[in-house]
């Protein structure tokens, strides 16, 4: 069967969209797969005519349009007009009853990995300030500066983490002007949650401090500061996916999971990650894969100071709170508007 | 060069007076000149694309790509069959309407780049006032008149600052784009955010049944036919009115026509309003017939790409659809590329590249007598 995959920006970007064109080149070698790729497709009526194009011209059957906001109104419409073409999106958004029955959704819950990385930068900073830069205030990014924050504060309760909101998914300028600001002011582990993490990377490796990449392996680009990352593991999402449809078994409309399903996984430890950060990281990382650790429990106070989460209440990874997510933790220097 | 010529060229057996015979020469001097010039309006940029098209080819050849291949398959994905044909179409429809906010306000010869602000700004402002009215004719038309005056003033800000100021307008309207971008995230994050809208920040739906259609017996929305319409209206305007005559001649001339007593200041803006008008339009045409309400989908680049037309049709309105067609097609058929040859999309980058420069260059062919000279110099030896 022919796949078809629709990328928002460039394959090769170290980033989102390379995440997912890695999980397309493992679906690639499946026997009886042959897969078509098409980057650059803004969210508007172009990729609905990319859809149709790949369903017209190159008689796709399974389409990954992989940007969030390919889904509403986009994949919606092109699902009900394409009855025999399935459509699986990347994000979570889909809803029984209300989405055609052609469409799934599936979605990971990078924030565990993002915990794991939070604890190796907290034991690894001098001057226990870790710097984020992220796109957009929305409840996934929070979850992940929330997450981080929490693994760093768990292992060194002066951590604090400072974030700058660029405004945007690729703003590679003001990303590069936001990472050399939080080195200025005394930071000296960045992450990050943008579409492509190279300039922040790449900057936080010339300024000489480390750096803990999102979304694939950045090692490459910062040899000696990279300490570990939160990626994707689209390849066993897809492989499942294709799997399921190519032997006709039923597949899942909403399909989600941490580092103990496989969808994330931690980037290798770098050079600097001593043992005992590495220690202290895979204990963490054993009770997420063994299904015991819980990030958000309380009690739980957000930065300004009001309880979010109530003493001995607990949000396991699939309470629907945690999608509506709108503080920063204690810890956090920043605000979400 | 023609009257010396022509008195040279007549036959000394004319029973006329020499005068009127020079003014019948004159006058079909004057027809084949007509003559030449429409054919070199549709030979020189076709010719020009076909240059770039076998620059291209040579280029595809280089990476090992056999370039006939790739021609069929860009034919294929572009124009070769019906459903390609209407994803060109679909593809052109707002690049017609950004290209107007370049191509009015370069008859001035003002160089703006403002059309991908008035789009975002154009979209935002309709999906506001979308949500506030009722039934959805009431809608519809909110949309499209708010949208379009939204971006009208936006560019005429930029215009406005030239005419009034003196700021560059090509540098203002450019930065105005980044303004207007961060505005709709401001505003979609902020004040006018549907509550529900988590992961991506959007103003309230317009609703389902407000939405704009279809063509009739096409798979592309009704923003075709406002660009089609708003391109002939501004063709119009530009060629046939006294307005369009008075901005031409600021174009050619400024000082000329500032001693003619034209409002230099007022025509500037007003073109670089109509001009907004378009790309304003586009904006609210992407929320009623796609979005449904507005978000970050709508900073697009249709703006950018607003400007190649533009300057592709050597700033006429009409001149445009053509353009817009032709760019929509390389949109269309550079997907396939991409899927077909597994080539990067920044090769569909170097074609526009190519044919933007060819056309560029071939404006330099205009006006030449070809085989004139050679035939003058023959007499003269």
């Amino acid at each position: 069967m022919t796949v078809g995959f629709i990328f928002v920006g460039p394959k090769t970007d170290f980033g989102y969209n390379q995440s997912h064109a890695e999980g397309a080149a493992v679906i690639a070698k499946l026997p009886g797969v042959k897969i078509r790729e098409e980057e650059m497709v803004p969210e508007t009526s172009a990729v609905q005519k990319t859809m149709e194009s790949m369903i017209n011209l190159d008689n796709a059957t399974l389409l990954f349009p992989t940007s969030f906001g390919y889904f509403d109104p986009h994949i919606l419409k092109e699902a009900a007009k394409n009855k025999g073409v399935t459509f699986l999106h990347c994000g979570g958004m889909y809803q029984e009853g209300k989405h055609p029955t052609n469409v799934g959704s599936y979605f990971g819950y990078i924030d565990e990995a993002q915990y794991v990385a939070g604890i190796v930068a907290g034991l690894t900073t001098k001057s226990n300030k870790l710097g984020f830069i992220a796109a957009k205030p929305i409840p996934q990014v929070l979850r992940n500066i929330n997450s981080y924050t929490l693994g760093a504060k768990s292992v060194n309760p002066k951590v604090t983490t400072s974030v700058i909101f660029t405004g945007d998914w690729s703003m590679p300028v003001k990303e590069a002007e936001a990472a050399n600001s939080l080195i200025d002011q005394g930071a000296d582990v960045l992450t990050m949650h943008v579409d492509s993490p190279k300039v922040i990377v790449e900057t936080a490796e010339r300024r000489g401090v480390f750096v803990t990449g999102y979304h694939v392996n950045q090692s490459a680009l910062a040899p000696k500061g990279y300490l570990t990352g939160a990626e994707w593991n689209w390849g066993k999402v897809y492989t499942d996916y294709v799997n399921w449809i190519q032997g006709g078994k039923a597949w899942p409309h909403l399909l989600r999971g941490g580092l103990k399903e496989g969808f994330v996984k931690v980037s290798p430890y770098g050079k600097a990650v001593s043992a005992a950060a590495k220690k202290k990281a895979d204990a963490a990382k054993a009770k997420f894969m063994a299904g015991t650790m819980v990030i958000y429990k309380g009690p739980l106070k957000d930065n300004t100071g009001k309880v979010v989460i109530a003493a001995g209440a607990e949000q396991k990874q699939t309470d629907i709170a945690l999608e509506k997510m709108d503080y920063l933790v204690d810890g956090v220097v920043g605000k979400t508007h | 060069m023609g009257i010396g010529v022509s008195i040279g060229a007549l036959s000394p057996a004319t029973e006329r007076s020499p005068q009127a015979a020079t003014l019948a020469a004159a006058a079909a001097e004057a027809r084949r000149d007509a003559w030449r010039r429409s054919i070199e309006s549709v030979a020189i940029p076709l010719g020009a694309i076909a240059a770039a098209l076998v620059l291209f080819g040579v280029f595809m050849a280089l990476t090992g790509r056999n370039p006939l291949a790739v021609y069929h398959e860009m034919f294929r994905g572009s124009f070769g069959t019906a459903f390609s044909f209407q994803n060109t179409l679909q593809r052109a429809a707002p690049i017609m309407l950004t290209a107007l906010a370049t191509a009015i306000p370069l008859r001035l010869g003002l160089v703006v780049l403002g059309g991908e602000g008035a789009m975002v700004l154009g979209g935002l402002a309709a999906a506001a006032v979308g949500i506030h009215l009722h039934s959805p004719f009431s809608i519809k038309l909110g949309m499209f008149v708010t949208g379009s005056l939204v971006g009208g003033a936006w560019v005429a800000g930029a215009g406005a600052l030239r005419a009034y100021r003196g700021v560059n307008e090509t540098i203002s309207s450019l930065l105005l784009n980044y303004i207007a971008i961060a505005l709709l995230n401001h505003i979609v994050e902020g004040p006018l955010r549907d509550p529900s809208s988590l992961n991506k920040p959007s103003t309230l739906p317009i609703g389902d049944d407000n939405m704009l259609g279809n063509l009739p017996g096409l798979d592309v929305h009704w923003g075709l036919g406002f660009a089609l319409i708003a391109c002939l209206i501004a063709w119009f305007l530009m060629q046939r009115t006294t307005f369009g005559f008075a901005a031409r001649m600021v174009g050619g001339n400024v000082r000329a026509a500032l001693l003619n007593g034209l409002p230099v200041r007022r025509l500037i803006v007003i073109a670089t309003f109509l001009g907004g008008l378009g790309a304003g339009l586009a904006g609210a045409v992407e929320v009623a017939a796609i979005h449904g309400n507005a978000n970050a989908s709508l900073v697009t680049g249709y703006g950018y790409t607003g400007v190649l037309v533009a300057f592709i049709a050597r700033a006429n309105p009409f001149g445009v659809i053509p353009v817009a067609l032709l760019l929509g097609g390389i949109g269309a058929s550079g997907g396939l590329l991409q899927r077909v040859f597994e080539l990067p999309d920044a090769t569909v980058n170097v074609l526009q590249g190519t044919i933007f420069i060819a056309i560029l260059f071939s404006d330099s062919l205009y006006g030449r007598r070809w085989g004139r000279a050679k035939s003058a110099k023959a007499v003269a030896a």
